[in-house]
């Protein structure tokens, strides 16, 4: 079976690219990865070493224009003659799948966290994370966009070819005025360790503890709906129902109740740790670990215990 | 500059803008959630339905804000059967001119997109607007492939949204960031959180939504792309193993050896 994978390109290779392309070779064992810019051709090779069998890159296509690149991967998945077409799940797989689904009148399914179970069918989140619906595509092409973090990569040391293709994405009609990208930051999604607070903290002045932390992990940071809604953080760091949802494999929170809507955002978070002065903060059901006591005082002790075992050559 | 006469003119003015927006019912967020039939049906029993949040508080909202400044007209479109009239009266309580209902069962995606799409071809609107994603499905599906099945350009998932003649000026979320961006109308647009603010309807817009047009038309034929075999519920949680605050040396040595997540 035939298998094409769209790997965005143009900010180097991340870690979901490595899990789209782990996930095509799980579907098939002819995978071809089609993308598009200027990466250079030995970073895209490195794909090999996660199944894929050949690069398609469109070196003409610039940017992320949802239009272009459904025509792009139209072309490839024609010329493969890809049966299945994968995704990650990200912001320009929530505009292009829906766009690639009706092109080639494939079924698409959202937010896939497993391959698919024995009858065919891919479970996915549903009603936010509160339970799992098994999807089946009912059409001969299926289009499948992985939700990050929910596959382990899978190197196996091979190589692959790159080739230029041609993908006829046309033009844009979208012009693109101005970007603002915080540097440094990592984007939450993505992000296997999230610290995040809520109203708990006080203040925004308080959230040096949280960053503090976050640094000493190497987590992004996070945080709940009144503190985005009052404007203590950027909407960007809210997660929950109407905000972000996202799965990492360590999810910290102090200063959070637990309302049922901020847990449909992290519920499918590997580890939950909830720090909060009330015991009976609905969120300590939720959690694995739970610390009763004041976030001013044990965020900056948590903080010290990781910069010790970081230290220590973790 | 109806889609049905793409480039045929341009809006002088915008007195008579009209704009799509699409809703979907949502159950309500603190609905519990639950299935029968085996697994394979949504459990409806005590649901309380509600217009999907992003639909009514950024899209609508957003939508009825750009036509007080600049005139217009607001037409609510949702695929569903008679009972989910009571979330289109809603939206038009809030403030929609008129509604419409595609008189089917939202089977899946691709069937509701198509349905609106095909209203949006014979009727001609300028500006369709959804909200990102429902709260029931999450998939962020419908508005791209109500895009790709009229051709226009589709800005997701913006946070803010200015209308200026012809043009639309956008912010939108990016990987990482923001973006702003602009686009000649026709276009369609996927709204999220920061587009408006929720509003709620006062008692004057419930009276007048009684008798606000809400018109019934058949569905055209559209194949089923995906289906919802059956569902499951995530694993119960086992208890919560409580540290004590004064010793967070024990939960970062949890977290390595016995959770393995550092």
């Amino acid at each position: 079976m035939s298998v094409l994978v769209y790997i965005n390109s143009n900010n180097g290779l991340h870690k979901s690219a490595f899990e789209a392309v782990t996930y095509g070779k799980k579907l098939g064992a002819d995978v071809t990865v089609i993308t598009s810019g200027n990466a250079d051709a030995a970073t895209l090779a490195t794909l090999g070493n996660y199944g894929a069998t050949k690069v398609l890159v469109d070196r003409a296509l610039n940017g992320d224009d949802a239009q272009q690149l459904t025509r792009l991967i139209a072309t490839a998945a024609t010329a493969s003659g890809a049966t299945s077409i994968v995704f990650s799940h990200d912001i320009i797989a929530k505009a292009v799948a829906p766009r690639l689904s009706v092109r080639l009148k494939a079924g698409l399914i959202s937010g896939a966290i497993a391959v698919p179970s024995a009858d065919g069918t891919v479970n996915v989140n549903v009603f936010s994370g509160k339970a799992f619906g098994a999807v089946k595509v009912n059409s001969a092409v299926k289009i499948i966009s992985l939700l990050p973090n929910s596959i382990q990569p899978e190197a196996n040391g091979a190589a692959c070819t790159v080739e230029d293709f041609a993908g006829n994405a046309g033009d844009s009609k979208i012009t693109i005025v101005s970007t603002k990208k915080p540097e440094g930051e990592i984007p939450l999604p993505e992000a296997e360790l999230v610290v995040s607070a809520g109203r708990g903290l006080k203040g925004p002045e308080n959230w040096g503890m949280v960053e503090d932390l976050a640094s000493a992990l190497g987590a992004a940071t996070a945080c709940s709906r009144p503190v985005a809604d009052i404007g203590w953080r950027p909407h960007h760091e809210h997660v929950g129902q109407t905000g972000v949802a996202i799965r990492p494999n360590l999810y910290i929170a102090a200063g959070i109740s637990g309302a049922i809507q901020h847990l449909a955002g992290v519920n499918g978070s590997k580890v939950i740790v909830v720090i909060n002065t009330d015991a009976e903060a609905p969120f300590f059901k939720a959690a694995d670990y739970g610390v009763v006591g004041d976030a001013f005082e044990v965020l900056p002790r948590l903080t010290e215990a990781v910069k010790k075992f970081r230290s220590s050559g973790h | 500059m109806r889609i049905f006469v793409l480039n045929l003119r341009t809006i002088e003015n915008n007195e008579n803008m009209k704009i799509l927006v699409c809703i979907s019912k949502s159950p309500d967020t603190t609905s519990k959630i639950a299935f029968t039939d085996n697994n394979t049906k949504f459990d409806e029993n005590g649901v309380q339905y509600i217009v999907n949040p992003y639909d009514e508080w950024y899209a609508l909202v957003r939508a009825l804000e750009i036509k007080e400044t600049l005139g217009g007209n607001v037409t609510i479109v949702s695929v569903g059967s008679a009972a989910d009239e009571a979330i289109i009266r809603k939206a038009l309580a809030i403030g929609a001119d008129d509604a419409v209902r595609i008189d089917a069962e939202p089977t899946d995606a691709y069937y509701t997109a198509v349905q609106i799409a095909e209203y949006a071809k014979s009727n001609g609107f300028d500006l369709v607007m959804t909200g990102k994603e429902t709260i029931n499905y999450n998939g962020s599906q419908v508005a791209g492939m109500i895009a790709e099945s009229l051709d226009l350009p589709f800005v997701s998932l913006a946070t803010k949204l200015d209308v200026s003649g012809n043009t639309l000026t956008l912010e939108r979320e990016i990987v990482g960031g923001l973006e702003v961006v602009q686009v000649a109308l026709p276009a369609v647009v996927s709204c999220a959180k920061g587009m408006a603010e929720q509003r709620i309807p006062n008692m004057r817009g419930i009276m007048a939504a009684r008798t606000k047009p809400l018109q019934v038309v058949a569905p055209v034929a559209v194949d089923t792309l995906t289906s919802y075999v059956s569902y499951t519920m995530p694993n119960a949680k086992s208890a919560c193993k409580m540290i004590d605050p004064t010793n967070m040396d024990e939960l970062v040595e949890l977290l390595h050896n016995e959770a393995k997540v550092i």
